[in-house]
């Protein structure tokens, strides 16, 4: 184990964040239930995909962990080849197989 | 043919396609816990009980560097908190469950699981609990135990992956292909456009705080050019 990293405190982390994590996932599945909520509420539910997302996203394809944060072109082509296929076709293997087939291509290619 | 057995179906082949990337990204989890120092049940025991790959990373990653348990727990929950957002989102269809189906639903929570239901719900205003239900089960068999399967097969083989595969761009991927169907409207591009700049521009706050600062500002702006915004979306049935 590297460092100060007992044997112990690798459980303590891992259960912690387990339970921690169950916690988050439950929060409102477990608390609301069929309560009706009100409509302005409901309303920012329907954007939750398209807010929390592309987000995560953004930072992962502009800097790049692999190319040590600078960015890539071959990552950003491929960005692009997944989300433009994905739109068009609304298919996951299409996005994923063409985003990949980009990525591929332009890291053997540029 | 039994309605629900066609959604569950309908919901497994939803799953499968994540597969391509989810297999190789579990792999390499397994192959780093065990670099990192990890035994085969700490590495299994986080697998199962986190189910969350950016967030186990995260950890793994924390753990080699030396950092406080409390530091490397904040930081690696913190990662999670959008499945906050998930859980309320799924609450609106789901909520109707009995509270151990939705105790199911919400350990099998994930971007996938979510992500893939959320767009075939949305598609289909009248579909009832139990096909909901259903296709969300499909997709959880398509996916979770493929998480722990490969997490295990890394740990034991734990040859290093090749970095020819580029799997940093996994997540990025997988994130892409469950976002694209959701741009359907003006006010999901805007909302979009709208966490990516927010995202970037606030990458310098700790624990991952500016996603969840963007996702929020994102989901205002969606919902105000669905209110006020030219050419309206068609409404979604209430569930």
């Amino acid at each position: 184990m590297s460092g100060g990293w007992g044997e112990l405190q690798v459980w303590a982390l891992i259960a912690a964040l387990g339970l921690g994590t169950y916690l988050i996932r439950l929060s409102f599945l477990g608390l609301i239930g069929d309560r009706e909520l009100p409509p302005f509420v409901m309303r920012c539910l329907r954007y939750v995909p398209v807010a929390v997302l592309p987000g995560l996203v953004a930072p992962l394809a502009v800097w790049p962990a692999a190319t040590g944060g600078q960015p890539d072109p071959a990552r950003l082509l491929a960005t692009g080849a997944a989300l433009a296929i994905g739109a068009a076709t609304r298919s996951v293997l299409g996005a994923i197989v063409g985003g990949m087939g980009v990525l591929y291509l332009g890291l053997w290619l540029l | 043919m039994n309605t629900a057995r066609t959604h569950f179906l309908a919901g497994f082949r939803g799953g499968l396609p994540f597969l391509l990337v989810l297999i190789p990204f579990s792999l390499l989890f397994g192959v780093l816990a065990v670099e990192t120092g990890l035994d085969l049940g700490q590495t299994m025991a986080m697998s199962a009980l986190v189910i969350a790959g950016a967030s186990q990373f995260t950890a793994l990653q924390l753990i080699a560097d030396n950092a406080p348990l409390l530091v490397a727990l904040v930081t690696a929950l913190a990662v999670n908190l959008r499945m906050a957002m998930y859980s309320a989102s799924l609450a609106a269809h789901l909520g109707h469950a009995p509270l151990w189906q939705r105790a199911l639903v919400a350990y099998t929570l994930v971007d996938q699981t979510y992500g893939a239901s959320i767009t075939y719900f949305q598609d289909r205003p009248g579909l009832g609990l139990r096909d909901k239900l259903a296709f969300y089960s499909g997709a959880v068999l398509a996916v979770c135990p493929a998480w722990y399967v490969f997490t295990f097969v890394g740990a034991v083989a734990g040859t290093a992956i090749p970095e020819a595969l580029a799997l940093d761009f996994a997540v990025p991927v997988t994130f892409l292909a469950l976002v694209a169907p959701q741009l359907k409207s003006l006010a999901h591009v805007t909302a979009a456009l709208v966490s990516v700049v927010l995202a970037l521009a606030l990458a310098w706050m700790p624990f991952g705080l500016g996603l969840l600062v963007a996702a929020g500002c994102a989901m205002l702006a969606g919902a105000a050019v669905e209110t006020w915004g030219p050419g309206r979306p068609r409404q979604e049935a209430r569930p």
